[in-house]
Parts: C-alpha cells; sequence; structure tokens
C-alpha cells in the first residue's frame, strides 16, 4: 500500500485555470474551494491508520476584497506549473522572493507566501514538493543496519549508502525520498525525539547491538522524516518504535503527528504517516517502574493534554491513550527521555531498552 | 449692651492674637481709644460702615464684569464697545458700519478706538451714559439685546481710569446738520457720577451722517489665538452677517469683514414678563411701581399674557381682593401673589419678539469664516424658560482646511456677541457634550467635546439670557435651554452623517476601483501563463471579470 501515485500537477492546475477562465467568462465570479486544514476537520480511520479529511471546505471567492490573494493564488499555481515543466524545485523561501516580481501582488512577508502554497497543495490534494516547493527543515538523521539506495544526480548511476559507515556522524534524509530504495536486515526502526539520545546510542553502537535502524526525529518529524520511515517501514516490513519524552507534547503531537498525521496537513496525511509505529516509551508508568526524576508539568502542559483528551480524534479513539493521559495530568510531573540517566549513564542502553523491548507486546498503540 | 466681661474677653483673644498676627493691629488700637466707655458692638461695626464707592466696587469685582486680568480686560473693553455700536445701529434700524482699532502704546498700554454710523447719542446723555455705571435703557426692558445691565461702557471706561488716569473721549453726531460734539469724560468714583473735563463742538471726523466714536486708553495685554480680541472680532463678523466691521490690530494689521446680508435683522420687539418667569423682588417692585389702581390691572397692564378672567383666577388664589390696591399690599400678600402667578395656567410668552440669524445666514457666516468643506445649520422654533422667551440655531463646519485631530473648536454666542470665556461653565459646551456624536461618525472620548475637523457654532437668542455672571461668559445651564441646544446640534449632527457617509460610500468606490485596477491584470498574466492563452483571450477574460466585480455592490 501507500505507493504514491504519480500525479500529473501539470493537468491539475490547468483544470483549476481553466474552471476559472470559464466561470469569468460565463460572467460569474469565479471561486476555489480550499479543504478547511484543521484537527476539526480530521475524523481517525483505525482500519487504514491515519487522519482522514471530513471534507469541509472553505470557498474563496474572487471579490474585490479578495482579488489581491486569489490573484497571488494563481501566480503560485503558474509559477508551480512551470517548476513542474522544467523539474525544478524552490523552497518555500525562494518561492517568496520570486514573487518580488509580481510588482504590487507580490508577498510583503514570507509566512503570506507560505500559506498561499499550502492552500495551493491542499487545493490539489497534494504534497509541496510535487508542486515544487520544498520546506527548508532537516529531514532528520539515520545510523544503523541500512543502506539507502539513492542516484547519482550526475550520471545516474545506483548510489549505495551504508548507514553503518558514518561513525560518529549520520546519514541525513532528503528532502525527496519518494525514489530512494532500501536494503536491511534489521529488526525494527527506533525512532528518536532528541539528538542528544540519538547521539548517546551512535556512540555506543547500540545499533550493532539490538540490530536496528536508529532515527532521530529532532521534536516533531518533518514530512521527509515521516514519509521516509514510512516507506521504509513498509517496503522492509519493519516495526517502528517510537521513543519520546514522557509529556504532553511528546505524546499528543511528536508521536501522534509520526503515527497519524495532522490536523494541518491531513490532505497528505494517507502518505505522510508512519500508522506501524508503537509507543515505546517513556510512559507515565516508565516515571514510577524506573523512579524516573520529574519535573512539574507546566500549564500549557496540562492544557495541552486536556485538549488532546477533548478534541484529538487519535487520542479519542485509543482507551489506553485517554488513561495515559489522564494519568499524566494527576501525577502533575513529566520526565524526558534523558532522565533515565540518573541511574547510570548507559542505563538506557544496558537496561531500559533491553528491558522494554523483551515486551513490544505491551507498547502502547 | 453686651455685659462688660464679654467685651475683656474679646479683647484678651484679640491680644492673643496679635502676636501672631499683624492684620489685627488696627482693631485693637480702634477699641483701644474707646477705654472712657467701652463701644457697643453695633456702634463698633457702625463706625465702619460707610458708603462703598463705586471705584472700590469695581476694584473688588472687577472679575465679575471680565477685567479680572490684562487680557481678557482688552477684550472686554472691545468686546462692550462693540455691543453698544451694533445694539444702537439695530435700533435705529441702520446697517452698521464699524471700524475697531487698537493701537500698541508701550508699556502694555493700548488706545482702543472704536467709530459706528449709529444714530449718535444726544449731547445730554452722554454724559451720563459713560460716566455713571449703571445707567442704561436696557436693564429695565424684556428685549433681545447685546447688552442688557448698563454696566458695560461705563465699567471699560472706569477701568481705562483706574489704569491709565485717562479720560473716556466720546465724539457723536446726531443729525447731519449739526456739529458732533466731544466730551472728555471721567467718572467721579465717590458720587457715581460723571465728570466732564472738556466738552466742545467739533468737526465730525467721519464719512457718514451719524454715529459715535468712542477713544478709551487702557492697559492690557494684546494675545494672538484662542479667545483673542482678534477672534473675537472674527466671531462676531459671523454673527452679524449684516455687519460690514474693519478692524486694525496692534500688529497694524487691517482686516476687514465684509457684509454678507444688506438686510437689516427684523427688529426684535420688547416684551413685558411673563407671570412664570418674574422673582418675587421684581414682583414687588413693579407692585410699587405700576400705573394701574388695583392689583388686577396692574397685572394685566404689566405682564404679558395675562388676560381679565386669568388676572381675576390669579387674585382668586392667592387670596387677594382684585380691586385691592397693588400698592398696599403686605409682603405675605405678594408672596401669595407671586405663589399663584407661578402656579397659573398661561400660554407661552410671545416669542415673535426674537430675531435668529437665520440658518441661510448662519451657514453663510461659516462660510466666510471657517476653511471647510462642507456647512450645514439649524434654527429651532422659540421656546421657554422660566418665562422667557429664547430659541436655538446651531451651526456646523466640517473638513478642509480644520485640524483633523484635535478637539472641535467651539463658537458660542448669546444674542450674537461671541462668548470668550468660561466655556466650561456654558450650557452650550454641555448640551454640545450631552450630544452622542459617535452616532453620527464623529469620534469622541466620554464626556469631552467631539473631535475632528470641526467647527460647532451656537446661538441662543432671548430676550434675557440667563448669564452665570456679569460679565457675560457662560449662559446657565437650564435644563429647557440645554434640551433646544441639543436638539438643534442633532439636527446638524445627522447632516453632517450624511454628508459623511455619502464620502465614506464614495472613498470605498475609489478604494475598490483601484483595488481592481491593480490586482485583476496580475489574474490575467497567471491565467494565460497557465493556459497559454494569447493576448486577445487575456483581454477578453480581464474586460468581463472586471465588469462583474464592479457590477457586484458588495466589496467583500
Amino acid at each position: 500500500m501507500a505507493k504514491k501515485k504519480p500525479t500529473d500537477m501539470k493537468k491539475l492546475i490547468k483544470q483549476q485555470a481553466q474552471d476559472v477562465k470559464e466561470k469569468i467568462l460565463a460572467g460569474k465570479k469565479p471561486d476555489m474551494k480550499f479543504p478547511l486544514r484543521a484537527l476539526s476537520n480530521v475524523r481517525y480511520r483505525p482500519g487504514v491508520g491515519y487522519f482522514e479529511l471530513k471534507g469541509r471546505k472553505k470557498e474563496r471567492t474572487l471579490t474585490v476584497g479578495t482579488v489581491k490573494t486569489f490573484a497571488q493564488t494563481l501566480r503560485m499555481m503558474a509559477f508551480s506549473k512551470d517548476l513542474v515543466e522544467i523539474d525544478d524545485i524552490a523552497t518555500k523561501r525562494e518561492a517568496y522572493y520570486v514573487s518580488k516580481n509580481w510588482g504590487p501582488a507580490r508577498f510583503n512577508e514570507q509566512p503570506e507566501s507560505d500559506t498561499v502554497i499550502d492552500d495551493v497543495e491542499a487545493l490539489f490534494q497534494v504534497n509541496r514538493e510535487q508542486l515544487g516547493f520544498i520546506p527548508e527543515e532537516k529531514g532528520g538523521d539515520v545510523a544503523g543496519k541500512l543502506v539507502v539506495v539513492d542516484k547519482d544526480r550526475d550520471t545516474g548511476k545506483k548510489l549505495k549508502i551504508d548507514c553503518t559507515k558514518f561513525g560518529s556522524g549520520a546519514y541525513s534524509i532528503p528532502i525527496s525520498v519518494e525514489d530512494l530504495g532500501f536494503e536491511t536486515q534489521a529488526e525494527f526502526i527506533l525512532a528518536i525525539e532528541t539528538a542528544g539520545m540519538f547521539q548517546r546510542l551512535v556512540k555506543h553502537n547500540y545499533w550493532k547491538k539490538a540490530n536496528c535502524i536508529l532515527v532521530s526525529m529532532g521534536g516533531v518529524p518533518t514530512r521527509a522524516c515521516r514519509r521516509f520511515i514510512r516507506r521504509l517501514s513498509d517496503e522492509k516490513k519493519i516495526p517502528v518504535y517510537v521513543f519520546v519524552d514522557c509529556d504532553p507534547y511528546g505524546i499528543g503531537n511528536i508521536y501522534r503527528t509520526l503515527k497519524v498525521g495532522s490536523g494541518n496537513a491531513a490532505h497528505i496525511n494517507e502518505f505522510f504517516c508512519v500508522p506501524r509505529a508503537k509507543f515505546l516509551g517513556i510512559t507515565p508508568d516508565d516515571i514510577e517502574h524506573y523512579k524516573l526524576p520529574t519535573h512539574p508539568l507546566k500549564e500549557v502542559d496540562v492544557k495541552r493534554a486536556k485538549d488532546a483528551l477533548k478534541n484529538d480524534p487519535f487520542v479519542q479513539h485509543h482507551k489506553q491513550w485517554q488513561k495515559a493521559f489522564s494519568k499524566l495530568i494527576s501525577m502533575g510531573v513529566r520526565a524526558e527521555q534523558q532522565a533515565l540517566a540518573k541511574w547510570g549513564l548507559n542505563y538506557v542502553i544496558d537496561t531500559y531498552l533491553p528491558e522494554k523491548l523483551a515486551q513490544t507486546e505491551k507498547f502502547l498503540p | 449692651m453686651p455685659p462688660r466681661k464679654k467685651t475683656t474677653k474679646k479683647q484678651a483673644t484679640k491680644q492673643v492674637g496679635r502676636k501672631g498676627r499683624e492684620k489685627t493691629v488696627e482693631m485693637i488700637e480702634a477699641s483701644g481709644t474707646a477705654q472712657k466707655r467701652p463701644l457697643s458692638a453695633a456702634e463698633r461695626m457702625a463706625s465702619k460702615q460707610r458708603e462703598i464707592s463705586i471705584s472700590e466696587f469695581f476694584t473688588k469685582n472687577r472679575h465679575l464684569l471680565g477685567f479680572d486680568n490684562p487680557q481678557k480686560a482688552l477684550l472686554t473693553t472691545v468686546k462692550e464697545a462693540v455691543d453698544n455700536s451694533l445694539d444702537a445701529c439695530e435700533e435705529a434700524r441702520i446697517l452698521p458700519d464699524l471700524s475697531i482699532s487698537i493701537q500698541d502704546k508701550g508699556e502694555n498700554r493700548f488706545v482702543v478706538t472704536v467709530v459706528d454710523n449709529g444714530p449718535g447719542i444726544v449731547h445730554a446723555q452722554i454724559r451720563k451714559i459713560f460716566g455713571k455705571l449703571l445707567y442704561g435703557s436696557k436693564f429695565h426692558r424684556l428685549k433681545q439685546s447685546r447688552g442688557q445691565q448698563g454696566i458695560g461702557i461705563s465699567a471699560a471706561g472706569m477701568y481705562s481710569q483706574l489704569t491709565t488716569g485717562k479720560p473716556v473721549v466720546i465724539i457723536s453726531r446726531t443729525r447731519k446738520d449739526r456739529p458732533a460734539h466731544r466730551l472728555e469724560i471721567k467718572i467721579d468714583t465717590r458720587r457715581n457720577a460723571p465728570e466732564v473735563l472738556s466738552d466742545t463742538n467739533v468737526d465730525w471726523p467721519e464719512t457718514f451722517d451719524t454715529g459715535t466714536r468712542v477713544e478709551m486708553e487702557i492697559e492690557g495685554v494684546y494675545r494672538g489665538g484662542k479667545r483673542s480680541v482678534d477672534q473675537y472680532i472674527e466671531q462676531t463678523a459671523i454673527a452679524n452677517p449684516h455687519a460690514h466691521i474693519s478692524y486694525l490690530n496692534p500688529k497694524g494689521d487691517l482686516l476687514d469683514y465684509k457684509r454678507l446680508s444688506d438686510e437689516l435683522p427684523r427688529e426684535s420687539i420688547e416684551i413685558k414678563p411673563h407671570p412664570h418667569g418674574v422673582e418675587l423682588g421684581a414682583l414687588m417692585n413693579m407692585l410699587k411701581e405700576t400705573a394701574s389702581r388695583d392689583v388686577k390691572g396692574a397685572l394685566i397692564r404689566d405682564f404679558s399674557r395675562v388676560s381679565d378672567k386669568v388676572a381675576e383666577g390669579i387674585c382668586d388664589a392667592a387670596g387677594i381682593s382684585p380691586k385691592g390696591r397693588p400698592k398696599q399690599l403686605r409682603p405675605e400678600q405678594v408672596e401669595s401673589l407671586h405663589r399663584a402667578m407661578a402656579a397659573a395656567k398661561l400660554m407661552s410668552p410671545p416669542t415673535n419678539c426674537l430675531v435668529p440669524i437665520g440658518e441661510e445666514l448662519v451657514q453663510l457666516g461659516l462660510e466666510k469664516g471657517t476653511q471647510a468643506d462642507f456647512f450645514t445649520s439649524a434654527t429651532r422654533t422659540p421656546s421657554v424658560y422660566r418665562g422667557n422667551p429664547f430659541l436655538v440655531e446651531a451651526g456646523i463646519a466640517w473638513g478642509g482646511g480644520l485640524p483633523a485631530d484635535e478637539l472641535c473648536t467651539l463658537y458660542r454666542f448669546a444674542n450674537r456677541v461671541p462668548l470668550q470665556y468660561q466655556q466650561s461653565d456654558c450650557a452650550i459646551t454641555k448640551a454640545v457634550m450631552d450630544t452622542d456624536w459617535r452616532k453620527y461618525k464623529v469620534s469622541q472620548a466620554r464626556g469631552a467635546l467631539p473631535s475632528g475637523p470641526m467647527v460647532i457654532l451656537v446661538h441662543v437668542v432671548s430676550v434675557w439670557v440667563p448669564f452665570t455672571s456679569e460679565s457675560k461668559e457662560a449662559i446657565a445651564r437650564y435644563p429647557e435651554i440645554v434640551k433646544e441646544i441639543r436638539l438643534a446640534l442633532q439636527i446638524c449632527g445627522r447632516r453632517l452623517s450624511h454628508y459623511l457617509s455619502a464620502r465614506k460610500k464614495a472613498a470605498e468606490e475609489g478604494r475598490k476601483h483601484s483595488y481592481i485596477e491593480t490586482y485583476l491584470p496580475h489574474i490575467g498574466i497567471a491565467l494565460k501563463d497557465i493556459l497559454s492563452l494569447s493576448e486577445q483571450q487575456e483581454k477578453q477574460i480581464l474586460i468581463k471579470l472586471k465588469d462583474t466585480l464592479e457590477r457586484s455592490r458588495k466589496f467583500v
């Protein structure tokens, strides 16, 4: 599943433009319908394992008041068509600078152009990379038992990248992972929240010991990172375990987004989530079991947890997660991954991970 | 006579006071001289009771008359002379032609000269009018006029005399074929009587046939800006569009305010007091001085709106015989008569006695006097407070060169006289603040004047304008007056609001148009690019789209 169908972007853009043109010639005000990008407009489909758009849309009709945004959206679509035609890419910031040629229709700040790009993406229900737009964000780091098969940009020849050979460094996930191939015998993928924990595991060659692939997400995983883990785990049928801080952000934002996607990018969640991901830790139970040092939950943490219980379709679907969130709120504390260092720097390698991995069936969904 | 002990006790306390306060010295010495037989309190008090000279009274109460500081004194002097001139011209049915000059003599001394083309003053009256305080024709009557009390011009003369020692110089001619009289007059301040220093016949120096020229040298301070003489004259010109006023200010600038209307305002009519408005003391005086032999006759003859039947009803209610002699009524009888008069059901006083400037001329005056874009005005029908008829006019000038981010400018007038001081105490200010200007799209902070590029003009006309003090700077806040002012302002406010919405709509149309002009081409460029259109097709799309958008009324 989840092989992304190649979409004829040019055709989609032309169709939309044609529709606008015809409405204008018919003497009507043209409009475009954008799906509403918010958590309130998604539903969780356990069968396929990700958030899906519910179909509520906002309509942007061309009026005197919206003529500027409307013109900008069309010009952005025209720019995207050009990019696709010549098979080039532009970062979102570059796209913003290109708009400086548009006279009065130019963007004054990058957030304005980012919003228009996100709208166009959602309009066509595609990934912005398909439109030729790429983010500046880093994809994430990989180390361990994996060979990534890429292509040499000049010769087109296969390029095998062995992720065991980066020493104390790591392989960096590229913006577009669609054409990568994989060779691996690893038993599981370990997705880690912080670069610090990733460094510790890499330094001590934990991947060798556990026969796994280590991925550093660096907070909420980027689309590329999510897509990379998804394709890798799908193709090689490897389980994905997620290791994050025990707080509402680590669970509700980082883990939830990796597993089922986000409200904002719901139109592409189908491809940018990892439904087979499981939650290794740190769980609220771990805090008690391992007697971890904690910090009190901040006001925003409590608000986030309550919000998740009330509004997040994923949490609402899983009793276990509701219990975990409730427990966290009642404990009133949070614990970081690196709190395990209290029992020795390598306690995580020698004790915590082996103990947890011995009972993968107990991982939270 | 109080017992002696008490007196000594008082002396003792006085002496205690002496150590601390020098002021009491005189008193103690005074009582010390009467050692043989101590004076009674009443006797001691009597020794200090004497006639207060008019100059003393004036010096102590100059603030009441508008001479509290040198800047204001200059304004008041000009104002009193101008008021008199305009009143005189109108009463004589002459289109006023005034020339005012203020000459700077240095060391804070100014010579104020006001010349009018009025009827002139009869020779025998000149000395009384200028040389006697509280002499005049206007105090005893109910008639719309600028002056009311007969205090003004002689007070200015008094001020001149006190500050510079110079007499008032008057030249006046009452007939073309007669010589002009020139008098130099001072006030004998002890007797409140004129003292004529010189009285000669001179050649009439002006071009018109009759008129009066008054010259006074006073101590003062000249400043421009708010509450200045310059502003007073500018506003006088607005409120008196039938007058031609030329003004030479101390800087030597000659300002000429042309006549805007060749029509004299209708003559205001003197009316008798209305029973609802008369004070008890005034009633007592009227009854004493009436020419009627019985009470009923006095009521009918001396008051307005009292018929035979009404007079009998009042007498009946007061328990007084209609045939009784007015001069012989006991004080308590006058009191019950007063109560009965106040309670009687009566027609309102006649209101045709009032002469407003008129909507058209108020607007014309604002157009001449301010650099604005929009003008409106409203004249209300007459109304009554305490038995006195009055009416209110209002006008608004908006936009143009008026300062946009300040509080509005308020022009207050009473019987065509601009009011410059004590704005915050005035009924007009209260009414302007009480009006909800935000309803008319004008911004206004709570409890403040509205702000914006606006001049508000309010004119209160009455046979007796209730000023808060003798200097006539603020109108007392009778609820009836405040209400009428508010109603007049609301009429103007509504018209202003219409104008502002029309302007806003036009601005929005313009914005809409420019918005379309600016961004539409980009829709064309994008569609042409995506769909590989020809220039012709692009043009066709844009024409069609522009048409669709401009036809749509809604902005969003």
